[in-house]
């Protein structure tokens, strides 16, 4: 097992220098970095000095090694537009793009599953006709057309919750968080549903199939005819069967929410690293641009390593392969 | 003689389909007294299978129960609501499938199942459940039980799994275990293994055993009694030395003429000419009418009811009064001998 996992960090920071060389090599295609620092009067052996000092002189792999070095140390360099510290400008909006994320991602869960299992256990009920089709919508719409409409309906129309915004936020020292205020909650529902709406009917619709299909196995067949009652074979025998891909799937889409959240970060004006990165491409920001890649790629590493890590806890096989293999 | 454990009275299972209602099984009726096998024989589709699933209340939708009685020690049970028939399945009737490796849960240690099957039938302490299934794996001939009972299934090698599965269907006592080609699925070295076990566990508790299974040595073996079933009919039933060694049915015979034996190895080794009639296409009259050397005028027309033949019951015209002289003589099994 602890093999398992070296292996798999192994893995994870090769992944993580390649995409580091990707946002290095970015800075290298649009221009000179010298001339996003300085104006167009800097006189020549400013520029010079200050080609030195971003260390523009060294040879490219050194610099790409002191690039990926700072990078390991949280340190992105300065950004264009704003002269801060990028990490610290990340820092900032980091909490506002995780707490939406995983709240739409909660909320794709803890709508998505049991609307899966209820639609495969009643399928000919009126209900799982109506779910199905909802589903359908849910995957169809465009993300912006969901967040307009919600946005129109609830802000607009009934002015039940904010239409942009995060409300009111509580700091706490490194994290601010809107889940402390009832402003903050409210801002957060529109956003959140917009986000997970399209997850939550993937996930609906992957226990829907994973659970027939469950349903038609002979340990199905045998638990029924040992007498369970039915209630702990379905949700017991049956749903534990169908949690390996539902944990891959949520995994891979929990990553997907937090890189594109921007669209919905965009619509409601929500404070998070979407706006902050789309602020970036419009300004050819590169270090900003540079150090989203990294940290998304980061995320989505550490992601798979935590569903990898989570199937050996539901699957027993898999723990006893992953002793075999290693 | 004692009231039967299972008693089966013309039972008639449907399946509703878009293109009509298709009969599986027409008119099937046998009992198993206490501690009694029953082989049940025939060739695939014949509806072993779906008999079993009646008995234990499994026939799904678009499949039912079209007719007749099932009675457990003599009440009812094909008529029960769905929870009382739960209370049954498990602990009176036990089951088991062809396929060790998949009939358990590979996600749920194998004493987290036998436990959770004792405590959804017992009044007992969960330690107590635990004991229980400790003992029972021993009893069915697992080493280190006690280790082994936190073992998952894969950690079992097939044969090993099908004793598992056996203790599964023992763990409530029940009074009738209905086994559906127990040991197919399994390597031929651990098969006797497996229905010596049987055999012997529920002669131990007196249980009643519905055996279905393809393998004449099995029956022959194993059984006390055995039916010959042909689409969706019981065409022979008696005791396993007269209708092994002395069918009656033409069809009973082509199947009994099928087992090698030392002295006749090869040539007696044959298959009854044609194939089984598909569902929706059986013939008038008697079902195996066309595939039968023997058929004659009333055979085309009306369908045969058992009859008292010795010790046999035969749903077959040549025993009746009337039929062509020497019926004994006839039959496609005897045919193909020659
Ligand atoms: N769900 C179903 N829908 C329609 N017909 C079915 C269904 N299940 C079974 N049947 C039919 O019922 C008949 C009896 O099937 P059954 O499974 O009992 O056969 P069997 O004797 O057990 O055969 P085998 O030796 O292959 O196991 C078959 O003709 C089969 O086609
Ligand atoms: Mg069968």
């Amino acid at each position: 097992m602890l093999a398992f996992i070296l292996r798999r960090l192994l893995q994870s920071v090769v992944v993580m220098i390649t995409v580091g060389l990707i946002a290095f090599s970015m800075f290298r295609f649009v221009g000179d970095p010298v001339n996003q620092v300085v104006s167009l009067d800097t006189p020549r052996e400013q520029r010079e000095q200050i080609r030195k000092a971003m260390g523009l002189d060294d040879p490219v792999p050194i610099q790409f090694l002191n690039y990926m070095k700072r990078a390991a140390q949280l340190d992105f360099g300065i950004s264009y537009q704003f002269r801060t510290p990028v990490t610290t400008l990340i820092g900032e909006r980091m909490p506002a793009t995780l707490e939406l994320a995983f709240a739409a991602a909660f909320l794709a869960l803890a709508v998505g599953i049991p609307m899966g299992v209820y639609t495969a256990l009643r399928r000919h009920s009126v209900l799982s006709s109506f779910f199905m089709t909802v589903s359908l919508v849910g995957v169809s719409l465009p993300t912006f057309l969901i967040a307009i409409l919600l946005r129109y309906v609830f802000s607009v129309q009934l002015g039940w919750l904010p239409s942009f915004g995060r409300g009111e936020v509580v700091n706490l020292g490194y994290w601010t968080t809107g889940l402390l205020t009832l402003s903050g909650l409210k801002a957060l529902i529109l956003p959140a549903i917009t986000l997970g709406l399209f997850q939550m009917t993937l996930i609906m619709r992957l226990v829907r199939a994973e659970m027939l299909e469950v349903l038609r196995t002979d340990y199905i067949r045998f638990a029924r005819a040992r007498g369970l009652r039915t209630r702990s074979i379905h949700f017991g025998h049956a749903l534990k069967n169908t949690l390996v891909p539902v944990i891959t799937i949520t995994g891979l889409q929990l990553g997907s929410i937090i890189a594109f959240a921007l669209i919905t970060e965009y619509v409601f004006q929500w404070p998070g690293m979407g706006v902050l990165f789309l602020g970036a491409v419009q300004n050819v920001d590169i270090p900003i641009m540079a150090a989203y890649l990294m940290l998304i790629a980061f995320m989505f590493v550490t992601i798979n390593l935590i569903v990898d890590l989570l199937y050996s806890v539901v699957d027993p096989r898999l723990r006893t392969s992953m002793r075999a293999a290693t | 003689m004692s009231r039967p454990v299972l008693s089966i009275r013309d039972l008639k299972v449907e399946f509703v389909t878009r293109r009509g209602v298709l009969r599986a099984i027409d008119g099937v009726s046998f009992d198993i007294a206490r501690g009694e096998v029953l082989g049940v024989v025939g060739e695939s589709g014949a509806g072993k299978s779906l008999t079993g699933s009646a008995v234990i209340g499994l026939i799904d939708p678009p499949g039912r129960i079209a007719g007749g009685e099932i009675l457990l020690n003599g009440e009812r049970i094909d008529d029960l609501p769905a929870a009382a028939m739960r209370e049954i399945r498990g602990r009176r009737i036990g089951m088991v499938f062809q396929d060790p490796l998949t009939s358990l849960n590979p996600l749920y240690r194998v004493g987290d199942q036998i436990t959770e099957t004792i405590l959804a039938h017992l009044d007992v302490s969960a330690a107590e459940a635990r004991r229980r299934a400790i003992d029972l794996l021993k009893e069915v001939g697992i080493p280190a039980a006690e280790r082994r009972i936190d073992g998952y299934p894969h950690e079992f090698p097939g044969g090993m799994r099908q004793r598992v599965v056996l203790a599964l269907a023992l763990c409530a006592e029940p009074d009738l275990v209905i086994a559906d080609e127990p040991t197919t699925a399994l390597d031929v070295s651990v098969q006797a293994q497996i229905i010596a076990l049987l055999r012997r566990l529920c002669a131990e508790r007196g249980t009643a055993v519905m055996l279905i299974t393809h393998d004449m040595g099995v029956i022959a073996e194993t059984a006390d009694r055995v039916a010959v079933m042909y689409a969706g009919r019981v065409a022979e039933i008696g005791p396993v030395r007269a209708v092994v060694k002395d069918p009656l049915h033409p069809y009973a015979k082509g199947l009994m003429g099928s087992i090698p034996t030392l002295e006749g190895a090869a040539d007696r080794l044959v298959q009854i000419p044609g194939s089984m009639p598909r569902l929706n296409a059986i013939p008038r009259g008697c079902a195996f009418r066309p595939r039968c050397g023997s058929a004659f005028a009333r055979c085309h027309i009306e369908r045969p009811e058992p009859l008292r033949v010795g010790e046999h019951d035969v749903a077959c015209f040549l025993y009746a009064q009337g039929a062509p002289a020497e019926p004994a003589a006839a039959g496609p099994g005897t045919e193909a001998r020659r």
